[in-house]
């Protein structure tokens, strides 16, 4: 059973002045088939979580560890991670201009599978993971998130995630800037592939709303860069209830 | 303001066909045009139109001391229906299109032994395209050829340079009224050819005309993509694209002369460079004059550097002088590579070196979609990734 597992994590950004520390130790562990919801205020340091996993080169990490199944992924490169089985569902996905999503998505599973998927189960693949988003079939002509509604770029965030099948799915403020319809759709993605039971899920959110859709089996509140205090989803209603004032102020500590 | 002079054109077209008017308020040249090499000084380097050229590496080109010593092979390919003449500098096709605007290009007139003039007569729609291509074997070498197509004829001409060699040329387009001509122009040559050469296009009335510019190759190349209205509703569009490696130069120097009422033009040039000294030059100049109301234009210069050590020079530049147009803009963006797209392939097991192949591949999608031919486009796909071949 896959695991990821993150030790005492200390992570800094470059900013004015030199180095700034964001992640200030963080523990947790995702395990297959596990759901964990992080919430927590804006800058507390989730999407800092979320993408040093992921490996993006903004972020130097200056202690602790990240494993998948006892591998090393602070040691592997970010095409490597996502190949030993992580996926981030980013916020903000970039436009890469000229290159076609159908395209994109086929370099991508080649790459994932090691062979080039077989064109005839490919499309019937990719259009039947289109069609359960409500995602137009024009839309695999369109370049990679160019002139994407909100909606559009996590819809194809969630329809990579469906085609690539990762082990353990980091999915950053998905749920943010999406009208009830549109989080509907793309949280079932979500659940379709949590059903399989086969990944492990990290939902970073800011709101408690995509949480009447995907159930957690864990909650944790994030707070000043490290995981202040974790629970079942009766957390969550609290949170919703009370806010993350008590966090903010440093009222509770871990 | 030099008024468009009518003259009768025989039998290529129904209609007639101007002779360009030269502006020198949009052109910022240091001299007016002339078919006279003696009328342009010596370039010293600081003149604007040469202030971003390497002269000394122009192979005595701008000072008469090049020598006509070259062979160049030149094979044209004609559909039926497609004549191929060679005539002299008397010839009334010759220059009609453009007057030299540099003492190089008035160097190629002054130089050029025969001239070639290539007429798909009007109304002759052809299904496959005119392919001219040349082929440096060493030296030095003058030329000016003339594409005309009388009125509503269509035609795609394929013009191809590889090779070696020293070549100072013009390159005439007569396109007659109601006539479509796309010109794909691809400067694949040796590494150590020197390219300069005068487009002059006339866009007849209601004519649509369409530039493709591919850069490559060379150690010099120096293109002036000029295009002028010879009546009212032409259209032009002028696209480029150039891969410049290491210490090599590489520069368009675009005018559309919006002369006539209701034309109108759309430029996009987009560049990748690689390596130290590679320097690219792109210089946009869009003069809408008093007469030309209706004016729709759009210009537009990307950049995509890939390595430390390259430059670009990059200059749009639109003048005015009629307030009743459609629309005119302009836009020019130098850009590193950019990590976050590279980041999101590679977040999807993408491979760093096949990542960034997409990208730049992703970045001249656009231009590569507007050739239409698919010889020449595999082509320059095999080329672009020759050359990120070599960078990785």
């Amino acid at each position: 059973m896959a695991t990821l597992e993150i030790n005492d994590l200390h992570v800094t950004v470059e900013a004015e002045g030199g180095a700034r520390e964001i992640l200030k130790g963080v523990d947790l562990t995702v395990k297959q088939g596990e759901t964990h919801a992080i919430m927590g205020p804006n800058g507390s340091g989730k999407s800092t979580l979320a993408y040093s996993i992921a490996g993006h080169p903004k972020y130097t990490i200056t202690g602790g560890t990240v494993t998948l199944d006892g591998e090393d992924v602070l040691e592997m490169t970010v095409d490597e991670r996502a190949r030993a089985g992580l996926f981030l569902a980013m916020q903000y996905p970039v436009e890469v201009p000229g290159v076609s999503v159908s395209n994109f998505l086929r370099t991508s599973a080649t790459a994932m599978r090691g062979e080039a998927p077989k064109l005839r189960t490919w499309v019937k693949e990719v259009k039947g993971a289109m069609e359960q988003l409500h995602m137009d079939a024009s839309f695999a002509e369109r370049n990679v998130n160019e002139g994407f509604s909100g909606g559009e770029k996590k819809r194809h965030e969630i329809l990579q995630l469906e085609l690539l099948k990762p082990k353990v799915a980091i999915l950053d403020e998905t749920d943010s800037g999406l009208d009830v319809d549109a989080l509907r759709v793309v949280s079932e993605g979500v659940n379709r592939v949590r059903e399989s039971g086969e990944v492990g899920t990290l939902l970073i959110t800011h709101y408690t709303r995509i949480l009447r859709y995907i159930k957690p089996d864990f909650v944790h509140v994030f707070a000043q860069g490290r995981i202040a205090e974790s629970g079942g989803a009766e957390l969550a209603d609290k949170l919703e209830n009370e806010g993350y004032e008590a966090y903010v102020k440093g009222g509770v500590s871990a | 303001m030099a008024e468009a002079q009518n003259i009768p054109v025989g039998s290529t077209t129904a209609g007639s066909i101007a002779v360009a008017a030269e502006s020198t308020v949009a052109t910022r040249m240091s001299a007016p045009p002339s078919y006279d090499v003696a009328d342009f000084p010596v370039p010293h380097g600081r003149e604007e139109e040469w202030r971003f050229t390497p002269l000394e590496r122009l192979r005595g080109l701008q000072d008469g001391t090049a020598v006509a010593d070259g062979r160049i092979r030149t094979e044209v390919y004609t559909p039926d229906g497609v004549t191929q003449e060679t005539v002299g500098r008397d010839d009334p096709r010759v220059g009609r299109a453009g007057t030299p605007v540099d003492r190089v290009a008035a160097q190629a007139y002054t130089s050029f032994e025969k001239a070639s003039v290539v007429s798909v007569p009007k109304e002759t729609v052809l299904t496959e395209p005119i392919r001219i291509t040349v082929h440096g074997q060493g030296g030095t070498a003058f030329v000016h050829q003339v594409i005309e197509l009388g009125a509503f004829a269509e035609a795609v001409v394929v013009i191809d340079h590889t090779g070696d060699a020293v070549v100072a040329a013009n390159v005439d387009f007569l396109v007659g009224d109601g006539a479509k001509l796309t010109v794909v122009s691809v400067q694949d040559w040796d590494a150590d050819a020197v390219h300069v050469s005068q487009h002059n296009a006339l866009v007849g009335r209601d004519a649509s005309f369409k530039s493709i510019v591919v850069t490559f190759g060379g150690d010099v190349v120096r293109l002036h993509p000029r295009v002028a209205y010879a009546g009212p509703g032409g259209e032009a569009e002028l696209f480029g694209l150039y891969f410049t490696d290491k210490g090599q130069h590489q520069e368009h120097r675009l005018l559309v002369d919006h002369n006539a009422p209701h034309c109108k033009s759309n430029a996009v040039y987009k560049g990748a460079l690689q390596g130290d000294d590679a320097h690219a030059v792109w210089i946009g100049d869009v003069l809408i004059r008093a007469a030309a109301e209706g004016t729709d234009t759009y210009e537009m210069n990307r950049n995509l550097v890939l390595t430390d050590g390259a430059r670009v020079d990059s200059v749009p530049n639109l003048e005015i002088e009629t307030g009743e147009i459609a629309g005119a803009g302009h836009a020019s963006a130098t850009g590193r590579f950019d990590d976050e797209q590279l980041f999101y392939l590679m977040s999807r097991g993408i491979p760093q070196v096949e990542a960034r192949r997409l990208v730049i591949r992703g970045f001249f999608a656009e231009l590569v979609q507007q050739i239409g031919l698919p010889d020449v486009e595999e082509r320059l796909i095999a080329k672009i990734e020759a050359e990120l071949e070599a960078s990785v």
